[in-house]
């Protein structure tokens, strides 16, 4: 027992020296609640009372949009605004009547500052009016002792140089709605805008930066006596895309008003050079705050303004889908190069009639030649012995049917149907007269632009599975690409002389008095491209009319949303291919003569423009490309 | 040894139950009940979402608590190696399941209640050092190689706990097993010697392991003004309302700040700010000496037991529950950093409710037996 009386000494003493720690400690909590509480109670009652040293948040500039050569496509203007303070006014309705003298509201206007009022906290501003004329804002500042609650700031809001012509790559800001505030105060600030669309919104969180706290003190009008304390903050990242602004503007407007969209992108490095969709809207609008009026405009226009139709904008892909076809079929072997097949000008299957677009035939057709004047009796033939599994494998390995992972939100994935996807979603089996109709890009087939300029690349790369990039690398800190690496990307596994006679069928297009596209050729040597025409149809042509003494109507007798989608899909130069473009434009015509020249004139420009053209010309035979940028510096 | 005729292991479940401290029970449902008041303010003077819960989840404590409580101490005494492998294996799962498809989760979903293994292991802690040290004689406790392996079986989950990462719960843990090593009468040297061992391995880590980011986020953690939008906003509005109470308080329910919503968390971290607010200096000063006077009851109902399991069990429950009672209002305070700890019995939260009141039925178990001896060779079963 001596050992446990020794044991036990020792923990009772170690015990109450434990104890007698903790209520010291304790005795420090207390000290300094009583300090808190008493000795600093009247600052902190202050404090927390009239809140006479506020802590404020400084909004971080949000992070500029470059194009890649530096050019600006977003950036941030100074703006002075008036707001109110709710808590240092007594008296709202004095305070905006006084300031109604000076600056004239609405009843409507003043309807609804009182109905924000209730929800906000009382000590955030709310802000009255923006982009103030210099002279009002003189007029305000003199008369602050009559405008209890009434503040100046100067604030910076987003301008869009390019306006509607880029909206689709950048998207816009605006203010925040009450759905999307997280917590994070900084979203709360009045006049904070978030991105709300495109890059502005899916890169948002490193546009925005961090904000800065200052610690202030205000009189009891609320005007800023002395700053206290200051942390800056963080302003957010620049980003560098890999648009050619002036390019987008060109295509932009080579599209105009109808509803269109054209992608052009670098088939070796995947950098799109143009993402337009149009008519575009104004960005510098929606960051103004749009009236009731211009958003119902916008949302009632049948030819969909605010659909990123780039990305988002489903299309049949006509006949611009029939390399797949022919490439299915070469892989698969039941067809070579040479073999032929008779076109009549339409094809029986079971009951159906299925038709060539060209009424009484093309004859005997091969494959290179059946592209080049887009014989749809070919490639119901070749579709036939290929099988739509076979037919949609290849689709997706040129990147249809799937998503892209753009750095943009809202792209659509298309659809690239199999029989086993029948038979689970519509629970019927796969027709054959469906297969043919993949044959021709038609049927349930649907595609995006994005997707479409994607196939085109990998079609003319040298087999390469090219994916689309937005954005210059983060981690390069400057825009000079010198050292950038060429993207490698990993091969596609199609057969490559297969796609050597895919490509040499597309140069037929434009280059041969037979293809589709060749009155939109470009003559200038060097700077010839191929491509692939299409022109979608999206009405039934029943039998009657097409046996009618005036046949199938044009399309300029059609009402507008009945005419065919005209589309095309093209690389240039045809030697070297550097850029590949798709064109679609929603029930525009023809696909040869409205999608074809649109193509033209982009890839002329976009040649134009590339200044390593010039000296590509001299070092014919050379692979190496010299990037864009470098050689726009030395001339 | 001679085993005393008083309170042994055979007492049936009344006499159990009559042994039971009802004082203690009491004073931790008055101190309880001060919670369910500030929950109800919290909610703007509704039982609705918060008090209501709570108290169901002090009810479930409550009886959780009793029958701990009166389940013979020997049970507690062979199970406590058990119970510190499954807290470990526990631990283990949430720390490596994470990274096999369950989400970086840190708790085990058990349907009606999710259960943190780290909270489990703070008590598994104080069972295993009790268990290890019960039968040791004061020179055993004096050999290094005797206390080097609990030294390890701590370092282990804290380790774990650190990568959760949850620094708090791991310090806590940590401490707690210190103070147990103080009283079982390891020698002073070896504390001291311990502190520059972990002063001395933190500079080489700092200068030499940590990246530049990991020393920025330690350093928010340390002085948390550094980052004025994130713990130093919450830590000088909590401040500014615990200061604005002054001697008497704004009254229940009056609390602007934290009406306003310039206070964060007023239901879990912050709650004892909430209270100094409406109560004042007063109002805080009760709530302390409530917490005091549990820690006396519990002081003496550890040094009654004539077990030096029973004793340390005590002195490890009475400990954790003042490292969690101090550092939370020290935080709230701006005394320690921000980490993120609840105040005991008084903040909204079921895990931790129902983790202390297991730790209390422990105490009342440890009181229950105070006049029990066991015997050394007791763990292994007779």
């Amino acid at each position: 027992m001596h050992r446990d009386a020794n044991r036990y000494k020792t923990f009772s003493r170690r015990s109450i020296l434990l104890f007698g720690g903790k209520l010291m400690l304790f005795s420090g909590l207390v000290g300094r609640m009583y300090y808190l509480q008493v000795v600093e109670g009247e600052k902190y009652k202050t404090l927390a009372d009239e809140n006479r040293i506020s802590l404020k948040l400084i909004p971080p500039k949000r992070g500029r949009i470059l194009d890649r050569f530096g050019r600006p496509m977003a950036i941030n203007q100074q703006n002075y605004r008036v707001m109110l303070v709710p808590e240092n006014t007594d008296d709202l309705g004095y305070s905006l009547s006084q300031l109604n003298k000076i600056i004239p509201f609405s009843a409507q206007d003043i309807s609804r500052v009182k109905r924000k009022l209730k929800r906000k906290r009382r000590f955030l501003p709310l802000i009255l009016r923006e982009n103030l004329e210099w002279s009002d804002v003189a007029k305000i500042e003199v008369n602050a002792a009559e405008l209890p609650g009434i503040v100046i700031d100067v604030g910076e809001s987003r301008f869009y140089p390019a306006g509607s012509d880029a909206v689709s790559v950048l998207g816009y800001v605006s203010r925040v709605s009450e759905n999307e505030i997280t917590g994070d105060p900084l979203l709360e600030l009045p006049g904070f805008r978030i991105g709300k669309a495109g890059i502005e919104k899916s890169l948002d969180l490193n546009l925005r930066g961090k904000s800065g706290t200052t610690q202030v003190e205000v009189n009891a009008f609320g005007r800023q006596i002395r700053e206290l304390e200051r942390h800056e903050g963080q302003p957010g990242a620049e980003t560098y895309l890999t648009i050619d602004v002036e390019l987008q503007k060109f295509v932009a407007r080579r599209l105009g008003k109808q509803a269109a969209s054209a992608v052009v992108m670098d088939v070796n490095t995947g950098e799109i050079l143009t993402l337009a969709s149009t008519p575009g809207f104004n960005p510098n609008a929606f960051n103004r705050g749009l009236s009731n009026s211009e958003w119902q405009a916008l949302v009632s226009n049948p030819r969909t303004p605010l659909n990123n139709k780039a990305i988002a904008g489903l299309y049949a892909p006509g006949s611009t889908f029939k390399m797949i076809v022919a490439l299915a079929a070469l892989a698969k072997g039941v067809v070579t190069p040479r073999t032929k097949y008779f076109c009549s000008g339409e094809m029986e299957l079971g009951e159906s009639m299925f038709h060539c677009w060209k009424k009484g035939g093309h004859g005997n057709m091969s494959m290179v030649n059946a592209i080049v004047q887009s014989c749809d009796v070919y490639f119901y033939e070749i579709a036939l012995r290929t099988g739509i599994d076979s037919i949609s494998a290849m689709a997706r390995r040129l990147g249809l049917g799937q998503i892209l992972d753009i750095e943009l939100s809202g792209e659509q994935k298309g659809l690239i149907p199999t029989r086993a996807w029948k038979k689970r979603v519509k629970r019927v089996s796969w027709q054959k007269g469906e297969t043919l109709l993949a044959g021709i890009g038609q049927g349930l087939i649907l595609t995006t632009p994005l997707q479409l300029v994607v196939m085109i690349s990998r079609l003319v790369n040298g087999g390469k599975a090219v994916l689309p990039s937005l954005t210059l690398d983060s981690t390069l800190k400057s825009p000079n690409l010198e050292t950038r690496a060429q993207s490698q990307f990993p091969d596609l596994g199609v057969n490559i002389q297969h796609l050597e006679l895919m490509k040499k069928a597309m140069e037929k297009v434009t280059v041969s008095p037979i293809g589709t596209a060749y009155k939109a050729r470009i003559k200038k040597s060097g700077y010839q491209y191929g491509g692939k025409t299409g022109t979608v149809q999206v009405r039934r042509i029943s039998a009657s009319e097409r046996e009618s003494e005036a046949g199938v109507k044009k399309n300029k007798d059609l009402k507008w949303a009945e005419r065919d989608h005209a589309l095309f899909v093209g690389y240039a130069p045809i030697s070297n291919p550097l850029y590949a473009i798709s064109v679609v434009v929603e029930h525009g015509g023809g696909g040869s003569t409205v999608a074809a020249p649109i193509a033209k004139d982009i890839l002329l420009e976009v040649q134009n423009r590339d200044p390593s053209r010039s000296k590509l010309n001299q070092l014919a035979g050379s692979n190496t490309r010299l990037p864009m940028n470098k050689i726009k510096k030395n001339g | 040894m001679v085993k005393s005729p008083f309170r042994q292991s055979n007492m049936n479940l009344g006499q159990r139950l009559w042994q039971i401290n009802w004082s203690f029970v009491l004073l931790i449902s008055v101190t309880a009940s001060i919670g369910f008041g500030m929950l109800y303010s919290a909610a703007n003077g509704s039982f609705d979402p918060w008090a209501s819960r709570q108290m169901v989840r002090f009810i479930i404590g409550i009886i959780l608590m009793l029958i701990v409580a009166v389940i013979d101490i020997h049970v507690w005494l062979r199970y406590a190696y058990p119970v510190y492998l499954i807290a470990l294996a526990l631990l283990l799962v949430v720390e490596f399941g994470g990274s096999i498809g369950m989400g970086a989760q840190r708790w085990i979903d058990l349907g009606v209640f999710t259960i943190q293994p780290s909270e489990i292991m703070k008590i598994a802690i104080i069972l295993l050092l009790a268990r290890y040290f019960y039968a040791s004689r004061l020179e055993d406790v004096g050999r290094i190689s005797h206390i080097l392996i609990p030294i390890v079986l701590i370092l282990i989950p804290a380790f774990l706990i650190i990568r959760q990462p949850d620094l708090g719960t791991s310090i806590l843990m940590i401490t707690t097993g210190v103070a147990m090593f103080f009283v079982v009468g390891v020698r002073i040297w070896i504390f001291i010697v311990g502190a520059f061992a972990t002063i001395g391995a933190i500079i080489p880590l700092w200068q030499f392991v940590l990246r530049d980011y990991q020393k920025a986020r330690l350093l928010t953690f340390i002085d948390p003004e550094k980052d004025p939008l994130g713990s130093g906003y919450h830590i000088l509005q909590s401040k500014i309302a615990l200061g604005s109470g002054g001697l008497f308080g704004k009254g229940f329910m009056e609390g602007s700040q934290s009406h306003l919503s310039f206070l964060p968390e007023k239901q879990t971290d912050f709650i004892f700010t909430m209270l100094a607010e409406e109560f004042g200096l007063l109002g805080g000063l009760l709530l302390i000496f409530l917490y005091v006077l549990l820690l006396v009851y519990a002081f003496f109902m550890s040094l009654q037991s004539r077990s030096q399991f029973g004793r340390l069990i005590g002195i490890g429950v009475s400990t954790s529950f003042f490292l969690n009672v101090f550092v939370n209002i020290a935080m709230v305070m701006g005394l320690v950093p921000v980490v993120g700890m609840p105040l005991p019995l008084v903040s909204y939260g079921g895990t931790a409710m129902l983790t202390l009141m297991f730790s209390f039925g422990l105490l009342l178990c440890v009181y229950i037996h105070r006049d029990v001896q066991i015997s050394p060779g007791a763990a292994d079963g007779d």
